[in-house]
């Protein structure tokens, strides 16, 4: 059994458990250990590097030196969170590029009673140990429900594949490995050249406008290719696809229902095991009618919309937001 | 090829009070940020998915950087509306850390006080004012919080999506707190105090 130190991050605790519960679901047939580092701190998203700089890299490097302290033969530390990953991993690469960091970093580390070496830890995206450590073939030997007839958009988002300073995957912006993986699950993977574009970051809470359309330009390039349902491989970039997608269809009226389902979920599946044990059912956009394509059946959830009709009921100040604004956006397509 | 700046420093060529504002911005930057080796090319912002809504494109910016207009650099919206995709990072010809210097030029606006977009900051500062306090992010108490003060009119329309959150059990209504956060409080606290002496 190989073991690996998991960072698991905040969202996996709140807005993506159905991220956490299936990982957990699919660790037992793939034979992987993840050890959570004990007492982990938040990573500090990409809110803490743009106000201070020692201090950001300080609350990074925290999680670091903890999880040398567990490593007990196992070197790498992995993170399912693309953000976390990329904190992580830019926290590692900078302290060894610049030592000035890395002195300024363990000196403050040190008033917690705590140090961290560069290079001391492979810090690595599950996704990336899935593939290059367990293996395709490994994954295919598992599946006991093929997706045959489900079409996936495969959605990698950018922190993954960007920048990439170990080089670990095919490429900056066509990557292929999500796509391999989802076809050894036998889904109908689709054409999406989308896969790597932004899917806006934390622009959903500072300048929706600009996050809408890049959440538009997402999904309806999904729609229009035949996708049932986008595979990602973030928390973020799930839940600025499928939390705020009903907001953006509101703000360019347009009706696009495209459920954004996590890539374990996906593997979950494809090995057997039930919806419920996978978290399928929390998404707001449902993906009910999308897994029927592969007869699995989801018990239907009351959707939470509100009662009242638009048109019967009083003018709502979504409304007004949207025709305060001084240009008109089209749907981007 | 020019001296990396902070080669030059360590190295006692100059000091780091007489550098240019583009040295200054090189120097406060994570790694080797490589800005000096910037051609103005312009395949930034030509990568970039959110350039339109930016004052001015990276390559503009790098630009005004190097002319020290140090104001308008500061009161730019540019840092801000970057996503950190990272696009125009693997793009560059010369490798310059392009998200990396958006960050500390996100830094040293807040701290010169001199920002135009008012909501990305507190945004920031509301998210990090979380983390120092509970080690762990915590959703609920930031979007009520951000959007009570910037975005009242997009409560009603989001009233569904929060409503989801919650009853599918996605975003708990109280926060996590670490178990040493005695320690992180002394760890961030020496490193606040490094941050101002360097």
């Amino acid at each position: 059994m190989n073991k690996y130190l998991l960072y698991p991050g905040c969202s996996l605790e709140s807005s993506a458990k159905a991220y956490a519960e299936s990982l957990n679901a699919i660790l037992e047939p793939l034979d992987i250990q993840l050890e959570e580092i004990e007492d982990w701190n938040c990573c500090g998203a990409t809110e803490y590097l743009g106000i201070n700089l020692i201090p950001a890299y300080s609350l990074i490097a925290r999680n670091l030196a903890l999880a040398v302290k567990q490593m007990d033969g196992a070197h790498t530390l992995v993170a399912p969170c693309s953000a976390c990953y990329l904190n992580l991993a830019k926290a590692d690469h900078y302290m060894q590029e610049r030592p000035a960091l890395g002195t300024k970093v363990n000196e403050a580390l040190a008033a917690g009673g705590l140090e961290y070496k560069p290079g001391t830890l492979d810090v690595r995206h599950l996704l990336d140990v899935l593939i290059y450590d367990v293996g395709l073939d490994a994954i295919k030997k598992k599946v006991t429900r093929p997706l045959s007839g489900l079409k996936v958009a495969p959605y990698m988002g950018c922190m993954l594949p960007r920048p990439d300073y170990k080089h670990r995957w095919s490429d900056h912006e066509h990557p292929t490995e999500l796509e391999d993986l989802l076809r050894v699950l036998g889904a109908d993977v689709i054409d999406y050249p989308l896969t790597t574009s932004c899917c806006g970051g934390h622009m959903t809470q500072i300048g929706p406008e600009t996050a809408f359309e890049l959440i538009c330009r997402l999904v309806a390039g999904a729609d229009e290719r035949g996708a049932h349902l986008m595979a990602t491989v973030c928390p973020m970039c799930q839940l600025n696809l499928d939390a705020y997608q009903g907001e953006m269809n509101g703000y360019f009226g347009t009706d696009y229902h495209m459920p954004i389902l996590f890539f374990t979920q996906l593997m979950g599946l494809a090995f057997g095991k039930d919806p419920d044990e996978l978290g399928i059912g929390t998404e707001l956009v449902s993906s009910r009618q999308a897994l029927m394509h592969i007869g699995v059946e989801v018990p239907a959830a009351p959707e939470p919309t509100a009662r009242r009709k638009k048109e019967e009921g009083l003018p709502m100040p979504s409304r007004l937001l949207r025709n305060g604004h001084k240009h008109e956006k089209e749907a981007v397509r | 090829m020019p001296q990396m700046t902070d080669e030059r420093v360590r190295a006692g060529l100059m000091r780091e009070e007489d550098l240019s504002l583009l040295h200054e911005v090189s120097m406060k930057t994570a790694g080797v940020s490589r800005l000096e080796m910037c051609i103005q090319c312009g395949t930034c912002g030509g990568s970039c998915p959110a350039a339109a809504d930016m004052d001015h494109t990276p390559r503009m910016l790098f630009a005004m950087l190097r002319a020290g207009m140090r104001e308008e650099v500061l009161r730019s919206n540019t840092p801000w509306i970057c996503v950190s995709c990272y696009h125009c990072v693997v793009r560059c010809p010369q490798e310059v850390h392009i998200a990396d210097v958006m960050y500390t030029l996100k830094s040293m606006a807040i701290r010169a006080k001199l920002y135009q977009d008012s909501t990305a900051p507190h945004f920031s500062q509301t998210f990090v004012g979380m983390v120092e306090t509970f080690g762990r992010g915590f959703e609920l108490g930031l979007a009520s919080r951000h959007y009570l003060r910037y975005f009242p009119l997009r409560l009603p329309g989001m009233a569904p999506m929060g409503f989801g959150m919650i009853t599918k059990g996605r975003m708990p209504l109280a926060p996590r707190k670490i178990k040493h956060m005695t320690q992180l409080k002394a760890i961030l606290k020496r490193a606040k105090h490094l941050e101002l002496t360097s």
